[in-house]
């Protein structure tokens, strides 16, 4: 995205806030008028004290009066610049964070899924820090300070940039080290890492100190510059008050005050200006990002499409070919049908497209050809909403949001009742568990949680059996729950799944033998299907797969 | 804060010497309004251009000097703020390394990481600001006050009614402000973990159609992050405008008193013009200030994160005095009861039981019954609430964690392998290791294969071995711990991504090893041919022998063998 099409849109944003704006450029004109006329009128307050027994103190205090006005119009003047700059920048990235939120919500999951999260949230993360009153500022600042300030960049860049590789080094040792404490103890290998750990700091130590000191001289060396300015203005302005002594208009002492006490005003935004155009510039790359997030293609509408309603639970798949990149095809012409009740069992090695058939399913994923119908509806005629609320999904990796038991449990049905709740958490034999935990149902799971990944699991089932779906997917869910308690589990699972159409995907085969169907898939295609029994019989791949598993020695 | 200044006394010279030529280069910016005085009062009312070329090349002498300081001074602040923060790092990264498991455990992971990196970052910001800008602004301003007084004495007044009013004005901007600011940044921290955690849990939100709900609340933490901001930004409104006026409200008096007192032939015109010079030089300097205040503020709240953290205890060498290791036992556990901090129920509950060295015991139950918390006693990663551990006959207690952790090897559940080769990880068991040492431990571990996929032991390994399957890692964090050539080695369910005939292969040739042997499972197929088999169930021993017994009297061993289709 270009510069000029990045400011456009902020621009456009700022569009609803032009009362707002204009009220700010008022406010900065006349504080900046304010604080421009009052060294004039210190300079002519000045200007009558000439000497002893000579001094006009009638004078005097019209000069204060105005420098009075001067003042009060000032410091309004500014207090209203920042409240109004402060509206308008606060409110714009508020929406900014919405539309950008509302994004997450509505984007194709491919867009997720072939980002890594930290980019994704890292766009919303800088625009927190950026200072849009800075840029607005920015923007009244004239070319000429644009190129002093560019030039000072450009030295110190490389600088920063050799300091940001040391760094981002040391942070990559730090991470691993850190996420890895527990076995960096259970080796006793924390004198060794010190030393590593050393020398990459001091490395990071020379590096910043390059950097942090070029970039530093900066300001020195333009309050040098500004002083030797003002000497000149000092030069200059003294000598003509010399040579206009006693000419009609001559350059007063007072005269020499105010001009040196502009020359002081103007050379201090060259002061600041690195930084403020350093931060302008940030503040540009970021807005940019966070556009192209904005921008980004959502997935199709479907708020008039008709809802799918209660389904019974027929699936049928119809010459189904999909991939997620047009170079490596994956599911080709794929066909299956599932009757209401029945349970699906899809097996085969890692890669071989079971998730990918749940992603179809759900529609987290459009296909390419061919068909996939619920009760003889083609769910794309349906909304997402409608269709996804007919199925219930345990997923490999657990995920739980940071928030109580009782509110994770009840995410799919947030107005079932407590006996509801308790009678799915029992079900799913979590009961017993949570009410161990500090707070019982009450208790609120940290980001990283101190549950263990079977308990995840429980939770994650019992969240499911809450909902009362017609139709499952079960994606390897139990193979983290140890097998005693994956028995109870499924024994509950059992009664979840009278009367409803299940996929299950697992590498355990046991958890599998009672399945109507089992479809065994390699390379995106079903190679074999039937029941345990047939596949057995027929002795090809699932044979192979099933002895692989029970070869005991 | 204390560490803070310890951290800095290292750099006791530099952190004197910055302020110091700031102080200089203060000198040399406070004289410029005197030389101006002379230029006005002297050069232009007596017309003698010498002087006021004199004076002007005294001005640019001035400004060299000035510039000649302030290099010097930003040169030690920067070393100072580098150095500084360079020693907490390698001091926070230490105390790290030294918490016990429990400490680790409270701290967190992320928080760990957060503080070595951005609030270390932050105070040396801080710091660097504090010695160049933060330091040189009330320098200036009571410089500017005394070169007022010494220009005349009732004027100078003007300014010692000045500087306590400002001072407590940014004072109480200050207080106003912190808070403020603290509260958004909770407010941005409730926004990013929404953020986060939908990214995440994208499938699932979709799956149970919680989009408009996730929405709304991410609405409202917008909403309050955008009201806090609003909030903070308008006590920070005030503070430019009140110091602006307060200023020149001073220069009014100045200019006032300036006139009585020229009038009454005490002072000159040019003084007058110098002391009002000497207020606009605080005005920008006070401007300056706010502007530093929120940084040094985040900086030292990032400060008080570090030090929370360093003033934590690191886990003691060992806690009781020396005891003789004896007997012929190699592990006993006497009625053990532990319980994890903040974990409501004990974990494990008196377990007693001893194992013979060279024994295979193997430790069976399923999710959250206790199997890794009691091995993890062991090796003293956590502390018995009662009852004692102990090791060839000693209270683990009263050995010395380094010396206890080399005889006890632990390969743990989560498979950890680290950035670097196969050979650099190998040698976390003993760095003495010789290529015999690492090949044989690599056979015993069935790694071979891992090896030689690799090209090698010198074949690259990716941050976290994300360049190896789940049981590439396991085989190889066993060979990790073999190559320590440990007395008792603790496999914490580290076969589950093994198949069946390498576990099977995996365990004969660790049999012929001799050492104690702790094998956790939640498969009966792992244990059944140890000497020994402790069930656990919520924590508790729920049977103790051999396959063969266990399966005669003790039921819960009985069914979960049934369930994993054991024949008995």
């Amino acid at each position: 995205m270009t510069r000029t099409s990045t400011l456009k849109k902020i621009l456009a944003r700022l569009k609803p806030y032009t009362p707002w704006l204009l009220l700010t450029v008022v406010a900065a004109v006349v504080s900046v008028a304010g604080q421009l006329m009052a060294p004039f009128f210190v300079g002519r307050a000045i200007d009558g004290i000439l000497g002893k027994d000579n001094v006009d103190f009638a004078y005097l205090y019209r000069q204060f009066v105005i420098l009075g006005i001067c003042i009060a119009s000032a410091a309004a003047g500014q207090f209203i610049l920042s409240l109004s700059n402060n509206r308008v920048a606060y409110h714009v990235l508020a929406s900014l964070r919405r539309d950008a939120f509302r994004k997450i919500g509505s984007l194709p999951l491919k867009y997720i899924d072939n980002r890594a999260y930290g980019e994704i949230s890292g766009v919303l993360v800088i625009m927190f820090v950026m200072r849009w009153e800075v840029a607005l500022v920015v923007l009244l600042v004239t070319p000429l300070s644009l190129f002093a300030a560019k030039f000072i960049a450009s030295r110190t860049y490389k600088m920063f940039r050799e300091q940001a590789e040391a760094r981002a080094k040391q942070t990559a040792f730090a991470d691993e080290m850190i996420a890895g404490l527990k076995v960096v103890k259970a080796y006793t290998h924390e004198e060794a890492n010190e030393e590593i750990f050393s020398d990459l700091n001091e490395n990071l130590r020379k590096k910043s100190l390059s950097a942090l000191f070029l970039s530093s001289t900066t300001n020195p060396v333009t309050r040098f510059v500004n002083s030797v300015v003002y000497a000149l203005v000092a030069l200059v302005g003294a000598l003509l008050a010399i040579s206009t002594a006693g000419t009609a208009a001559p350059f007063t002492a007072g005269n020499l005050t105010t001009f040196l006490s502009y020359s002081n005003q103007y050379t201090k935004p060259f002061n600041e200006i690195s930084e403020v155009i350093a931060e302008f510039q940030n503040a540009l790359a970021c807005a940019a990002r966070v556009f192209a997030l904005i921008d980004e293609e959502e997935q199709s509408s479907d708020e008039e499409l008709p809802a799918l309603g209660k389904a019974a639970g027929n699936v049928k798949v119809e010459d189904v070919s999909f991939s997620y990149s047009k170079e490596r095809r994956l599911i080709e012409h794929m066909n299956f049908e599932a009757g209401a009740g029945k349970r699906i069992a899809i097996v085969g090695p890692t890669g071989c497209g079971k998730t990918t058939l749940i992603n179809l399913l759900m529609r987290f994923y459009d296909v390419d050809d061919g068909a996939i119908y619920v009760d003889g509806t083609d769910i794309r005629t349906v909304s997402r909403k409608s269709l996804r609320e007919n199925f219930g999904m345990v997923l490999q990796e657990t995920w739980l949001k940071t928030a109580t038991v009782r509110e994770n449990l009840c995410m799919g049905d947030p107005s079932a009742s407590e006996e509801e709740m308790i009678a799915a958490a029992r079900a799913a034999h979590a009961h017993g568990f949570i009410l161990r935990l500090p707070q019982g149902y009450d208790t609120v799971l940290g980001e990283e949680g101190s549950l263990s990944e079977g308990q995840k699991q429980l939770l994650c089932i019992a969240r499911v059996m809450l909902c009362h779906p017609t139709m499952l997917i079960l994606d390897e869910a139990t193979s983290n729950i140890d097998t005693r308690t994956e028995r109870l589990v499924q024994d509950a699972f059992a009664k979840l799944m009278e009367g409803k159409t299940s996929f299950v995907v697992a590498h355990r085969l046991s958890t599998i033998e009672n399945a109507d169907l089992i479809l065994v898939m390699k390379d995106g295609n079903i190679i074999e299907r039937g029941t345990h029994g047939e596949l057995l019989a027929h002795g090809g791949f699932y044979r192979s797969l099933y002895e692989a598993q029970f070869d005991r020695t | 804060m204390k560490h803070f200044l310890s951290s800095l006394k290292t750099y006791k010279k530099e952190a004197v010497l910055a302020p110091l030529f700031k102080l200089f280069e203060a000198c040399m910016e406070l004289v410029v309004p005197l030389v101006v005085a002379h230029i006005v009062d002297v050069g232009i009312a007596g017309a003698d251009r010498t002087h006021i070329v004199c004076g002007v090349l005294l001005l640019v002498a001035f400004g060299a000097a000035g510039l000649a300081f302030a290099l010097t001074a930003q040169y030690f602040a920067a070393k100072a703020a580098v150095g500084t923060s360079a020693s907490l790092r390698s001091r926070l990264f230490s105390k790290l390394q030294s918490l016990s498991y429990e400490d680790i455990d409270t701290v967190g992971t992320a928080r760990m990481v957060t503080l070595m990196t951005s609030d270390v970052n932050q105070v040396q910001a801080g710091l660097n600001l504090t010695l160049r800008l933060f330091l040189r602004s009330p320098i200036i301003v009571f410089g500017a006050a005394v070169m007022a007084f010494f220009v005349d004495v009732y004027a100078g007044l003007v300014f010692l009614a000045l500087i306590p009013l400002l001072t407590i004005v940014i004072a109480l901007v200050m207080a106003a402000t912190a808070p403020l600011y603290r509260k958004v940044q909770e407010k941005v921290d409730g926004v990013q973990l929404s953020v986060r955690e939908n990214l995440q849990g994208v499938r699932i939100i979709r799956a149970f159609c919680r989009e408009e709900e996730e929405l709304e609340i991410f609405d409202s933490r917008n909403q309050a992050l955008r009201a806090a901001q609003k909030k903070a930004g308008r006590v920070s409104a005030v503070t430019n405008p009140l110091t602006f006026a307060f200023v020149n409200v001073a220069v009014i008096l100045l200019v006032l008193v300036g006139g009585m007192r020229v009038n009454a032939g005490n002072l000159g015109q040019g003084d007058v013009i110098a002391l009002y010079n000497y207020v606009s030089i605080i005005l920008v300097e006070l401007v300056k200030l706010a502007n530093y205040v929120f940084t040094v503020a985040k900086a030292l709240s990032s400060g008080r994160r570090i030090s929370a953290v360093l003033d934590m205890e690191g886990e003691p060498s060992r806690y009781l005095p020396p005891e003789e290791e004896k007997g012929e036992e190699a592990i006993s556990f006497e009625h053990v009861t532990f319980t994890y901090r903040d974990g409501g129920a004990p974990a494990l509950t008196d377990i007693d039981f001893s194992v013979k060295r060279g024994e295979t015991v193997g430790i069976l139950g399923g999710t959250g019954s206790g199997k890794s918390t009691l091995v993890h006693l062991i090796p003293r990663f956590y502390r018995a609430g009662t009852g004692t551990v102990r090791v060839n006959g000693a209270n683990v207690d009263a050995l010395e964690s380094d010396k206890l952790r080399r005889t006890v090897a632990v390969v743990p559940q989560k498979t950890l392998i680290f950035q670097g080769t196969i050979r650099s990880n190998l040698l976390w068991g003993n760095e003495g290791a010789s290529e015999e040492d690492l090949r044989a431990a690599v056979g015993i571990a069935q790694a071979e294969d891992v090896v030689g996929a690799k090209g090698g032991l010198d074949g690259e390994i990716a941050q976290e071995g994300k360049n190896l399957s789940g049981g590439q890692r396991q085989r190889l964090s066993i060979a990790r711990a073999l190559v320590r050539h440990p007395e008792i080695l603790i496999l914490d369910d580290s076969s589950s991504a093994l198949d069946y005939a390498t576990d099977a292969r995996l365990r004969a040739a660790l049999g012929k090893l001799g050492c104690t042997t702790f094998i956790v499972s939640q498969r009966t197929a792992s244990v059944r041919h140890a000497d020994k088999i402790v069930v656990l169930e919520e924590g508790r021993i729920a049977g103790i022998g051999t396959h063969a017994e266990l399966l005669k009297n003790c039921p819960l061993y009985r069914e979960i063998d049934a369930s994993q289709g054991g024949q008995a």
